[in-house]
């Protein structure tokens, strides 16, 4: 394996600029919807009593699941020693920071008083897991920044190791955070789970990586920088795998559901008759989220076509989207079980008459914020590409590929 | 549970804010010559109610932050410090109802809360939730 | 007075000891009689001026057997005390979606049993559990059990996250999702931040010892008291009658108890 240089991004300067005033402009309609919601109030949104997270947090918790995962490649090349991933670590933690700093901001947006982040930044109750993920995700932004910097500059390259062991472990801990804001509450019976923390890990593998992948493709073509397929043959085999793992750990939270009688109602609900919910699950989570990709990734021809690996990456970010809609929305919509075996047949606060799922459309500033969310993590990215040394001036195989014979 | 872990250093970064801008701030034109509050009459007898007036200028805020944790977290509704008492006595009659006390146009221009606090920048959010009017 | 603090003028040294008083006294009677749509209280204000302690444990009875079919006192009663219905929908909302959006402190439901088919009538509000999941998942601590045992929103410190929405057990929490344009003096709320029953705190915290909803029903199905004094009638209530706790397999120790579930 030849040395690595890496090099700022090198495109034109109109299209980098062009590229970063579309992304901006879609950043700042977010905002503005995020202004709209902070300033009326939340009457604008479709969210309400009964389902108190929507879009806003369906985009935020795939964006800080996924950047956890997209951490990933750094840490298989810094922690397991792989070489042939190291060069792709700068841009895998650039990735990380940017990804979580969009979902935070989508988060901390939609909240219903957001001037008072600084309460919540300086008031803590250590028994809230929200209380521990803000300091898990902030502390993960300066993590992954020493992490970057100890790769990137020569002179204290030598703690690299150590912080690309701790950027891990945060890591880990940071997801198992995440997937215990539902895995925590005994409420509602599409949570309650203690395979919600390791399940998010894995969903964060998978998100990460496609993330990952998706904008490596991109930068590099754009550049004109080649891209062997020693890299890309892993990264796609890679991809599979956590496809596969996150499908697995659907299964046993779903068959574990469907042994005991109690969650019967929930798992018919989520399985057929859940209507929207359904669909999402089947078509989203299920078949592009899961199976397609699979199909794809490990298909002999298929598989070896970049168009096809796109292609696959985006099918598991729209199923992650897909299944972070299924899980938030759905697990609220399906009715509270405050008595068992009976049946509502009235109440005044749709507590789910006759069984009746709550109502819930996603309104138009909701889904602006979400995708304002994307955006501002992908400006940073460009940035970051642009202005740092992120990205290697080739991955072609005789320079990445460890065991090549040049 | 009992009580939040709080930044001290946050407290006094506060404090150090409020007083130096309000050290600055007027109370606003002549509103005690004028107005018609009771607090107002009160000044002009040479009264206070619950502190003395450039204590109050300074550490209002700080009084209200204490004094909240008492009412809602111990259930202390004695305390000087309520802000509902505050409102009945600084609020404006025009006309015989009661002006809010935070209002920007009312007899003699800007209203109690606002006569500072339009002139040092700093955005009340206290009348989001509580009455800005005395319940009569 | 009970509560001394750094910088405290001393009683003495105060030039207007009897302006104060006269303040003091014209301010808390000012508070205790109407605001807009409060219900007129008995002229026994008497504030509370010492911290609240666990002495007290707050709690409800409620016999469903005596709660009447279609009867909606208690609810009507809650949203007159506590300001939620001093307001209308906002202009250029939809209304089915305002529905869905409107607080509800207490409401009533009616369920019936798959198997016999007897139906039963109940008002649901907080429950003020002695565990309370809301509690345990606030991020910033603003949702808490008081000493005395009611569970509430310290909506200075409430961020409007709604997480205290998705982790109650009985749905029993509600978000403003508009401004509010009045404002009832005892019971302050405004956009952006999370409520739910709080026991009428503020007529407790005044001297008083009933619920809004306790003193609406007109068949006497809420007995609200102390749990913690055996001669009390919520006490004795619950010593003569069986009661349960909804959803008690959570283990909560709910401070309301249901009879006739």
């Amino acid at each position: 394996m030849k040395k690595i240089f890496y090099k700022e991004w090198g495109i034109d300067s109109p299209k980098y600029w062009l590229i970063l005033a579309v992304l901006a402009a879609i950043a700042g309609v977010g905002g503005l919807a995020a202004f709209y919601m902070e300033h009326n109030g939340h009457w604008v949104t479709g969210m309400n009593n009964q389902i108190v997270w929507g879009m806003p947090h369906v985009f935020a918790v795939f964006l800080i699941v996924a950047a956890s995962g997209a951490l990933n490649v750094a840490s298989i090349g810094s922690v397991f020693n792989k070489k042939i991933y190291k060069p792709l670590a700068p841009l895998s933690g650039l990735l990380a920071i940017a990804l979580l700093i969009g979902g935070l901001l989508v988060l901390v947006l939609d909240l219903g008083r957001p001037e008072r982040l600084i309460v919540a930044m300086t008031t803590y109750n250590f028994k809230s897991i929200f209380a521990w993920n803000i300091i898990l995700y902030n502390g993960f932004i300066a993590i992954v920044a020493i992490y970057l910097w100890t790769i990137m500059d020569r002179k204290v390259n030598r703690y690299y190791k150590t912080a690309g062991m701790a950027a891990f472990i945060w890591r880990l801990i940071l997801t198992m955070g995440t997937g215990s804001i539902f895995g925590f509450l005994v409420a509602r019976q599409g949570y309650d789970a203690a395979i919600m923390a390791p399940w998010f890990i894995i969903m964060s593998f998978g998100f990460g990586m496609a993330i990952y992948i998706l904008v490596l493709m991109d930068a590099f073509r754009r550049d004109q920088r080649p891209l062997g397929d020693a890299v890309m043959q892993r990264l796609k085999n890679l991809l599979g795998i956590f496809v596969a793992a996150n499908l697995f750990f659907m299964v046993i939270y779903h068959l574990t559901n469907l042994y005991g009688t109690e969650n019967h109602a929930f798992e018919a609900f989520i399985l057929l008759e859940g209507g929207i919910y359904t669909v999402m699950f089947w078509v989203g989570q299920v078949l592009v989220g899961g199976l397609l990709p699979l199909a794809i990734l490990f298909h002999p021809a298929l598989g070896m076509q970049r168009s096809w690996l796109s292609a696959a990456s985006l099918m598991v970010i729209l199923g992650g989207l897909a299944t972070m809609y299924v899980i938030i929305i759905g697990g609220q919509a399906f009715p509270m079980s405050l008595f068992p075996d009976k049946t509502i047949i009235d109440t005044g606060f749709y507590d789910g008459v006759g069984g009746a799922i709550a109502a819930y459309t996603p309104s138009l500033p909701e889904v602006l914020l979400g995708i304002g969310g994307v955006s501002v993590a992908l400006i940073i990215t460009v940035i970051g590409m642009r202005m740092l040394k992120i990205l290697p001036v080739s991955l072609e195989d005789k320079i990445a590929d460890p065991h090549s014979a040049a | 549970m009992s009580y939040r872990i709080k930044l001290k250093g946050l407290a006094l970064v506060v404090l150090a804010m409020v007083m130096s801008i309000a050290s600055v701030s007027q109370a606003g034109p002549n509103w005690r010559e004028t107005t018609n509050s009771k607090a107002a009459e009160s000044a002009r007898s040479g009264g206070q109610c619950v502190r003395e007036t450039q204590w109050m200028r300074n550490n209002h805020m700080v009084l209200l932050k204490k004094d909240r944790d008492f009412t809602v977290h111990e259930g202390i509704r004695t305390v000087d410090g309520s802000l509902s008492e505050c409102v009945a006595c600084h609020s404006n009659t025009e006309n015989g109802k009661h002006v809010p006390v935070n209002a920007m146009e009312g007899p003699d221009g800007k209203q109690f809360c606002a006569s500072c606090h339009a002139f040092t920048g700093v955005k009340l959010n206290c009348f989001q939730c509580h009455a800005a009017v005395p319940t009569e | 007075m009970s509560r001394q603090r750094k910088g405290e003028v001393s009683k003495q040294d105060q030039p207007d000891q009897n302006r104060r008083d006269f303040l003091k006294k014209s301010a808390a009677t000012a508070v205790a009689t109407v605001a807009p749509g409060v219900v007129l209280h008995t002229a026994q204000a008497t504030p509370r001026n010492e911290p609240v302690t666990d002495k007290v444990r707050w709690g409800m009875m409620i016999d469903t057997s005596k709660c009447a079919d279609g009867c909606n006192e208690c609810v009507e009663a809650c949203n007159e005390e506590n300001g939620l219905t001093a307001y209308s929908m906002p202009e250029g909302a939809d209304e089915s979606t305002w529905d869905q959006q409107r607080p509800k402190w207490i409401r009533t439901v009616k369920v019936q049993d798959n198997l016999t088919g007897h139906v039963t009538n109940l008002p649901m509000m907080c429950q003020h559990c002695e565990h309370p999941p809301c509690q345990d998942v606030c991020p910033t601590g603003a949702s808490f059990r008081r000493a005395d045992g009611i569970v509430m929103v310290d909506r200075h410190t409430c961020i409007g996250c709604r997480y205290c929405m998705m982790a109650c057990p009985y749905k029993a929490r509600s978000f403003i999702h508009e401004n509010v344009d009045i404002k009832p003096s005892l019971a302050p709320r405004g956009k952006g931040c999370v409520e739910s029953c709080n026991f009428c705190v503020h007529r407790l915290d005044n001297g008083q010892t009933t619920t809004a909803c306790q003193d609406a029903c007109p068949e006497k199905a809420i007995i609200f008291g102390d749990l913690n004094d055996p001669n009390s009638e919520v006490s004795q209530a619950l010593a003569s009658y069986p009661t349960v706790q909804i959803r008690a397999d959570l283990k909560l120790n709910t401070g309301v108890r249901y009879s006739g579930v």
